[in-house]
């Protein structure tokens, strides 16, 4: 056998690729749902010598956060007034929140999920007795007044599993597919060599062929996702692939837009959610369709006892909504199994068997109960197969029947989005309206400067997980947003039409930099044995590991039940800035490892801004996200604003600061 | 559960412009290895059990094994996915099986309508493509 210090991958890297350059007027950087919303809708709006490039770290079709499908849309207004939802999203993320984003982003919602419909994902519908249909079964469409199966206020059930090839046909047809480049992974953003504070291009590289792709264009939009395996996760073997989000989001969205100075907001928030332990499978289903409960390991529906209402009752005005907000039920729970009175359950049992109970209490025969329990038996395992594939797998191998017996369910590791029940992201432009308060000051205290969505970089939009202070958008309104940042690009072209982008690197510089560590590697692989152990460099793999466990112990990870604190963040911080410095020297030997070097980067930047918000912010603002000793309180009178930070490309210093939260709509009632 | 490929089944797409398992992996984890001809996954701890690769495969050579860390052996769930449904079956350690069969979606192929050339009314108003008014909050804050 050869000695095991040759490059691991089938595509090996050569230390000077190919360079092609490419100029374009619009370049989309991303390909899930806010990203095919705005290869959509952009070429509605652009004149036809328009140049539009969108750049997928991935192939299209299953790329993103629903590459394996969605068994619900979590965002759909229909009957709903706009402000309602404005008020849930408000309290949910426990008050600090942009609300005319929120705002904004309900008034488009619902189009983009008419389209997706329209497009031949299937919806499920009520028939004329209350019955739910399947989305293949004849009925109105919800254009034409049909009535979707919700769950809870704001949710619909879908037939999901190709939810995202669907939604990437008609972005790939409008835009083009010779204007789609897949399998290329943008490293950074590149700011004008002459105009100060303006994006005017991007460089990245491809995972197939030793290539470096740089991009020039006027304008850009940056949607990649949140960030996954930044916390050491609860399986840190082969199960670390099963994370709650997809394994793939590295944070680049934050990290390109931060780097070359666009102002992040509520970055400290994260988010943590109660899945069913290890197969983190969906729970929404489980709770709002089926109606299931969660039982501690007491056997006790522990959330309506009265030390619940109490513990509520200090987290006022938002611990006293009909529907608790995430956070706050992860703190309940992280409570009984803090008492010991883990594990917690869901009562999935209990729950089908009601159902039964209730049919054969009405008078239904036997027959037919075992008729509608096969229908019931289905929908409860659909949940699973549309979108974590792998909880199913797991019942599968330990026996599980719902039916028959609860599973237990545990918050996870933490993770950073900005469309889920999380907001933390960068801070963009509102619309120009009227009731959009106008604020003094420099962009990063304002609410609108002239395009929507644009962050405070001219030209750099985003959207999705990328536009912070403003979540619960999930996939449709992801996709609405990325419509909403496309027509705003547009505007922005027509009206910088004379600029023209100049780099200030050259290409062969920028293929140096995106290549070193492939240099780093061929340059020192022969002085050790084995590849990955080398006193000259580190591997992808390994500072991976070593982020997730300084994160973990010291940032309030799973280890410590969330918990952190000033003494402790600080210390994570000197970890971060070592493991900043050494990330220059990853090395990788073949184009996988050089894009796991390179997503690493991404992700210890943009956990250093998360530890850095978190250590700014003096309270404890999300319990049951995360904790700080030393303030264990969510502290309104002094804390009811955003924490936004600015990283100086120039200086290459970071600034935090308070921002004033204002609150555009009715704030009595709360809810 | 990361993937695994069926030597006897894959026959790398016969060298073909695409790999199918390798086209679609979200997670740059499918690779052909060109000398044999067969297709692996490169990192099965970076698997998110998506399933894209089991469901592209022309051959069926591809599928899924239970995480070896917390997923007890003997189970098995593979798909059977046509272009408007998906079969689903689902393999219990005990020897159980259940089938499960879905929708996946309502139009051909190729279908979905792009609105190819139409064009959005006014680039200066907060209107998208199909949308004709703008609904403005009530209930601001005093």
């Amino acid at each position: 056998m050869a000695l095991p210090n040759k490059p691991k991958g089938e595509l090996k890297a050569v230390p000077n690729p190919e360079i092609q350059e490419h100029e374009c007027d619009v370049l989309i950087v991303g390909g899930g749902m806010a990203a095919c919303g705005a290869a959509f809708e952009i070429k509605k709006w652009a004149p036809d010598d328009m140049k539009i490039i969108m750049v997928d770290k991935a192939a299209l079709e299953r790329s993103g956060a629903v590459a394996q499908g969605l068994s619900a849309i979590n965002t759909y207004i229909g009957e709903n007034p706009i402000e309602n939802y404005v008020k849930m999203v408000r309290n949910d993320l426990m008050g600090v929140v942009r609300e005319d984003l929120i705002y904004d982003l309900g008034r488009h919602v619902d189009e983009s999920v008419k389209l997706f419909e329209e497009w031949g994902l299937p919806i499920w519908k009520k028939d004329d007795q209350g019955n739910n249909l399947d989305g293949a079964k004849p009925a109105p469409s919800l254009r034409e007044g049909g009535q979707p199966v919700r769950t809870g206020k704001w949710q619909i059930m879908i037939n999901g599993e190709s939810y995202k090839c669907i939604v990437a046909e008609p972005a790939k047809k409008a835009l083009g597919e010779e204007n789609i480049i897949e399998r290329v992974f943008i490293v950074k953003m590149l700011l004008d060599k002459n105009v100060d504070n303006q994006i005017a291009g991007a460089v990245g590289f491809s995972v197939r062929e030793n290539k470096v792709h740089v991009f020039k264009c006027k304008t850009a939009l940056v949607a990649c996702g949140g960030a996954v395996n930044i916390f050491r996760p609860r399986s840190t073997g082969e199960g670390k692939g099963r994370a709650w989000y997809p394994v793939w989001n590295a944070g680049s969205t934050y990290t390109l837009c931060a780097q070359v100075g666009a102002t992040l907001t509520m970055m400290e928030n994260r988010f943590t959610p109660s899945r069913f332990k290890d197969g983190y499978g969906p729970v929404g289903a489980w709770f709002l369709l089926f109606k299931a409960k969660v039982q501690n390991g007491l056997g006790e529906f522990y959330a309506n006892s009265d030390a619940v209402k109490d513990e509520l009752a200090k987290f006022m005005p938002y611990g006293a909504s009909p529907v608790t907000p995430t956070c706050l039920r992860n703190h309940l729970m992280l409570n009984e199994l803090k008492a010991g009175r883990g594990p917690i359950y869901m009562a999935t049992d209990v729950a089908l068997n009601a159902f039964l109970e209730e049919k054969r209490a009405a008078g239904m025969d036997e027959k037919a109960v075992q008729k509608f329990w096969k229908h019931l038996e289905s929908e409860a395992w659909e949940d699973f197969l549309d979108m974590s594939v792998g909880q199913a797998g797991l019942w599968a191998g330990a026996n599980v029947e719902p039916e028959k017996v609860g599973s237990e369910i545990m918050p996870t590791e933490p993770y950073m989005l900005g469309s889920h029940s999380g907001c933390c992201g960068i801070w963009t432009s509102g619309p120009s309206e009227d009731w959009v308060p106008a604020i003094d000051g420099p962009r990063s205290h304002q609410y609108k400067w002239g395009y929507n969505r644009m962050t405070t970089v001219d030209g750099l939009f985003t959207a999705g997980d990328g536009v912070g202070a403003s979540g619960h958008k999930f996939s449709s309104g992801s996709h609405a947003e990325g419509r909403i940042a496309a027509k705003q690009m547009v505007k922005y072209c027509r009206d910088h039409a004379s600029f023209k982008p100049e780099l200030a690197q050259s290409p062969q510089e920028l293929a140096d930099e995106i290549y070193a560590p492939v240099k780093l590697y061929l340059e020192h692989v022969a002085k050790s044995t084995a590849a990955d152990v080398n006193p000259n460099y580190c591997k992808p793999a390994g500072l991976m590991m070593r982020l997730m466990k300084a994160t973990d112990e010291y940032g309030g990870g799973v280890a410590t039940y969330y918990m952190t604190s000033g003494k402790l963040l600080n210390i994570c911080l000197d970890l971060l800035r070592m493991m900043r410095e050494d990330a220059e020297k990853m090395a990788a030997g073949d184009l996988h490892e050089l894009l796991r070097a390179w997503e690493n980067y991404h992700r210890i930047w943009c956990v250093e801004s998360h530890i850095r918000h978190i250590e700014f912010r003096k309270e404890s603002r999300y319990p049951g996200f995360y904790y700080r000793s030393d303030y264990p309180t969510c502290d309104d009178e002094n804390w009811k604003v955003f924490v936004n930070s600015t990283f100086d490309p120039k200086t290459k210093e970071w600034k935090c600061e308070k921002v004033n939260c204002v609150n555009i709509f009715e704030t009595d009632p709360w809810l | 559960m990361p993937s695994y490929v069926d030597p006897e089944k894959c026959d790398g797409c016969k060298g073909g412009d695409k790999t199918a398992c390798m086209y679609i992996c979200p997670n740059d984890l499918m690779v052909l290895n060109v000398e044999e001809m067969k297709a692996y996954n490169q990192e099965p701890d970076a698997c998110w059990e998506c399933y894209s690769c089991v469901k592209i495969c022309p051959q069926g050579a591809i599928m899924v094994r239970g995480y070896d860390d917390f997923v007890p052996m003997g189970g098995m769930v593979h798909p059977m996915r046509s272009s408007d449904s998906i079969m689903w079956t689902v393999k219990f350690r005990n020897g159980n099986v259940k089938r499960f069969k879905f929708p996946i979606r309502t139009t051909a192929e190729g279908a979905a309508n792009e609105y190819g050339g139409q064009k959005g009314a006014n680039l200066d108003d907060e209107c998208l493509f199909l949308e004709a008014q703008m609904p403005s909050p009530q209930k601001l804050a005093k």
